[in-house]
């Protein structure tokens, strides 16, 4: 391979921490030169974030050294330890999270401490200048002067990477940028991105979709149990060779039967949710989810779906339309009445709504059904009863945990989700709401559930599955209806859509008008 | 460098030292203090344990002072278990107290296998009522409990004592604001003759036992439990939050209602505006040095009342104020916080400038 003739702007070598008997990053190198566009691939506990906080000093490596190029571009040793140095020496990153002041305008956002507290006036000019500069060249447009909180989870996107570019970055680190966007937002996301590069800026782009890295990134790195196992030029490689080298064994396909629907399960008819004014509501919604298949639900969060699960979980009630799950018409908010009624629900946030940290996860996995007759006699707790069905149903689902009587904060996400998987499974629902059900989950864990998921509708289940990545939608769902403002769309046969059609509703455009 | 990282588990074994170790550290830092007052701090604490448990007789009235403290220290563990918090066990003992004199004072006669359990179920239902008003506005109507239950101290003392001026005032008291006696056949029995420890002791550490069964081994224990630690995701389980919030506060105020019995019909006989220094209050560092535990709060509520009572004992003998108890429980209670850091994160020492 011939020598990349543009200059080094950053260099980790032998970059080594450890926690007690953990590894998080193993001699880790990695040089990234000026316009680059370099990946950062790898599952949860890979070592991609313990490396990026070392880069950002909120940890200091036990072995190896950071250095950046300066402002002649010579390369000096960046002092660890120092999130200030790491900012001062042009390293910004743009977090999954936005940390933005959501009642400041985007303007104050930019410009927030990079001046002194003790100045009475915020920069004016000079400063709206350089913004809009950097607004053209990067091609960045956002209202700058409205409440973030009133901007699109897109715009505050653009606000964020402004924030870095504002700071003059040399290095800028996206994490999982297009989680959040849709089709069109990522792929102006990325114009944005090769913009920069043009224009000599050195990117880390950390993602897990792999199509996304393979059509953005000219490099690839991949960690893999703290180590790096690759350093390639993305030409030549494919998502299967990309993600066998995250695993670190082939991934299998996914295999997934035509779907034999039946009856509808969950049948809603003119159904609204949520109050009038409210972010997050439903209006007028028809849906039928049929047994033995599986509905997705694409929008951008805080579009309506978040209203809908709501309904199906038990936690609000119709206030207007009919809403019935096996013809049987929904009462109020009664999340005891779903679980009765057969509905299995896996939440958006296992954290908080999925799972008690403080219990352990027999008792998190009897949560539900602790007045079943299997799991009380006369109101006294069936413990070894519980610790037996749980520990089998560790078994099954294959739960990476020390026992039933481990408390389970200290599980991993994925396995924690495997837990509410089996809470809700082993009961064999006539209806699953999965309501994102593999966020935060890494590759394997991820086709851990999705697996469990097309086993359910094979089973005759009704699948009502709400996410909001596209891909995952395609590859599970029979039907999709996107919802988009309150309002949701009809089914329409998944075979018969593509993402781009699907990205368009969620804008806010018609199925027709987008076709 | 200091790094904090949380802990997968605690084991129980270290819950317990640092319970303990949160009393030695409390002890040595009182000698700060005491050293300065010119006292001879190792004679003073010396003298301490003595008066709380060098003899039976000095033992016999920890124990007796550690009676009250068991049933308020219960009452806060099972309320603070469920993140209910009742800062109101002052006026739930004062209210138990009062529906003891009310029920055992003269008003109903019947034997004492009728009238004692008649008098404990009267004055539990007094506490428990007078905690299940907050509580169901907590539930309703989302009012903050703390201020609720607080205030609520101050209008039962304040009822009491409109009580003991009027309508309850024992007329052969001299003129004294204070209730009628209890009948003999209301009395808890004394467990030994000549000594001031009561049957009371007994009710409470068959208390302590039976809320530790029913919160470790009951379905209702259960949802306590999980209603406590995180309420979300109870109610997204379909978990009845309010239901058992209701229940947490007829326990919780219960208890502390017990506490007023047990003080009226067990020690004193009758009832005075001043039954209580604050028991109610104390239950509440009780229950915290205790871990929330209750088998702990057994333990605890012995410290407390020992160091109470040796500190009596102590001042009377060398002079030194017996303030100086609430200087030691004080420490214990911070000391127990600072503690609870070691029970959550595991302390990792980083070296600096190791990159």
């Amino acid at each position: 391979m011939h020598p990349d003739p543009r200059p080094l702007v950053l260099s980790l070598a032998g970059i080594t921490k450890r926690f007690g008997p953990l590894t998080a990053n193993d001699h880790i190198d990695l040089d990234v030169r000026a316009g680059e566009i370099v990946a950062l691939l790898g599952e949860n506990g890979a070592g991609k974030t313990t490396l990026m906080s070392i880069l950002f000093g909120h940890y200091i490596a036990d072995e190896g050294s950071v250095s950046i190029a300066d402002a002649q571009g010579r390369m000096a040793p960046l002092p660890g330890g120092s999130a200030q140095a790491a900012l001062a020496a042009g390293i910004g990153m743009v977090h999954q999270h936005f940390a933005l002041a959501e009642n400041l305008t985007g303007f104050e956002n930019i410009v927030l401490g990079t001046q002194s507290l003790w100045s009475l006036r915020p920069r004016g000019r000079g400063a709206r200048a350089k913004i809009a500069r950097l607004m053209a060249e990067s091609g960045l447009a956002v209202d700058l002067d409205v409440p973030v909180a009133r901007l699109s989870v897109g715009e505050q996107q653009r606000i964020e990477i402004l924030k870095a570019l504002y700071r003059d970055v040399r290095v800028l680190i996206l994490d999982e940028p297009t989680a959040v966007l849709t089709p069109q937002e990522a792929d102006s996301l990325a114009a944005t991105v090769r913009a920069l590069a043009a224009r000599g800026l050195a990117v880390i782009f950390i993602s897990h979709k792999l199509h996304e890295v393979l059509a953005l990134c000219g490099r690839v790195v991949v960690l893999r149990g703290g180590a790096k196992v690759a350093d390639r030029p993305t030409a030549g490689a494919d998502r299967a060779t990309l993600a066998e080298l995250m695993v670190g064994r082939p991934v299998p396909a996914r295999e997934r039967p035509p779907a034999t629907p039946g009856a509808p399960v969950l049948s809603l008819k003119g159904v609204s949710v949520g109050k009038p004014g409210q972010r997050d509501r439903l209006e007028n919604a028809d849906l039928d989810v049929r047994a033995g298949e599986i509905v997705g639900i694409a929008g951008v969060s805080g579009n309506g779906q978040g209203a809908l699960a709501a309904l199906v979980a038990g936690l609000a009630g119709a206030r207007s339309g009919e809403a019935r799950i096996d013809g049987v018409r929904l009462a109020g908010a009664d999340p005891a009445g779903r679980v009765a009624a057969h509905v299995g629900r896996i939440p958006e946030d296992r954290h908080r709504d999925g799972t008690i940290g403080a219990l352990t996860v027999a008792e998190n996995f009897v949560l539900e059904t602790i007045s079943d007759p299997a799991n009380q006699r006369a109101g006294l707790i069936r413990r070894a009863a519980i610790r037996a069905r749980a520990a089998a149903a560790i078994e099954a689902y294959d739960v990476r945990c020390p026992g039933p009587d481990a408390a389970i904060r200290a599980l991993s996400g994925g396995n924690m989700q495997k837990v509410v998987l089996a809470r809700v499974l082993e009961r064999e629902p006539r209806l699953v709401l999965a309501h994102q059900p593999t966020r935060g989950l890494d590759i394997g864990a991820t086709s851990d559930v999705h697996r469990r998921l097309i086993a359910a509708r094979g089973r005759g289940a009704a699948v009502l599955l709400i996410s909001e990545d596209l891909d995952e939608l395609f590859a599970l769902s029979d039907r999709i209806a996107v919802v988009h403002a309150g309002h949701l769309s009809p089914a329409l046969d998944a075979a018969g859509l593509d993402v781009r059609t699907v990205g368009l509703m969620m804008a806010g455009h018609g199925a027709g008008e987008a076709a | 460098m200091i790094r904090f990282v949380p802990r997968a588990r605690t084991p129980v074994w270290l819950s317990v030292a640092v319970s303990i170790g949160a009393g030695v550290v409390a002890l040595a830092l009182t000698a700060i203090p005491l050293a300065l007052t010119g006292a001879p701090v190792f004679t003073a604490f010396m003298l301490m344990a003595q008066g709380a448990a060098g003899n039976g007789f000095a033992l016999a009235e920890t124990l007796t002072r550690a009676t009250p403290l068991i049933f308020t220290g219960l009452a806060a563990a099972v309320a603070f278990r469920a993140k209910l918090w009742n800062i109101g066990a002052e006026g739930q003992l004062y209210a138990g107290a009062l529906a003891t004199v009310a029920l055992g004072a003269g008003m109903i006669e019947a034997p004492p296998y009728v009238l004692m359990p008649l008098v404990l179920v009267g004055a539990a239902l007094a506490g428990a009522v007078l905690l299940l008003v907050p509580v169901l506005f907590k539930i309703r109507f989302g009012a903050d409990e703390v201020v609720v239950t607080l205030l609520l101290n101050f209008i039962v003392l304040l009822f009491v004592q409109m009580m003991l001026e009027g309508p309850m005032k024992d007329e052969m008291a001299l003129g004294w604001p204070q209730s009628a006696p209890v009948l003999d056949e209301a009395t808890l029995p004394k467990l030994v003759t000549g000594w001031r420890l009561h049957g009371g002791l007994v009710l409470a550490i068959l208390a302590a036992v039976l809320l530790h069964v029913f919160i470790t081994r009951t379905v209702w224990g259960f949802r306590i439990r999980a209603v406590g630690e995180n309420a979300r995701a109870a109610r997204y389980a379909g978990l009845p939050v309010g239901k058992a919030m209701a229940l947490v506060g007829l326990l919780s105020g219960g208890l502390a209602g017990l506490a007023g019995a047990s003080e009226v019909a067990g020690l004193k006989g009758y009832l005075t505006a001043d039954l209580s220094p604050g028991f109610g209050y104390a239950g509440i560092v009780v229950a915290t040095l205790a871990n929330l535990s209750p088998l702990g709060v057994i333990p605890a509520a012995l410290f407390v009342a020992g160091v109470f009572v040796g500190a009596d004992s102590m001042s009377r003998a060398i002079g030194v104020s017996n303030y100086l108890a609430d200087l030691v429980v004080a420490f214990a209670l911070l000391s127990v916080l600072v503690g609870g850091l070691l029970t959550r994160f595991r302390i990792v020492l980083v070296r600096r400038g190791a990159a």
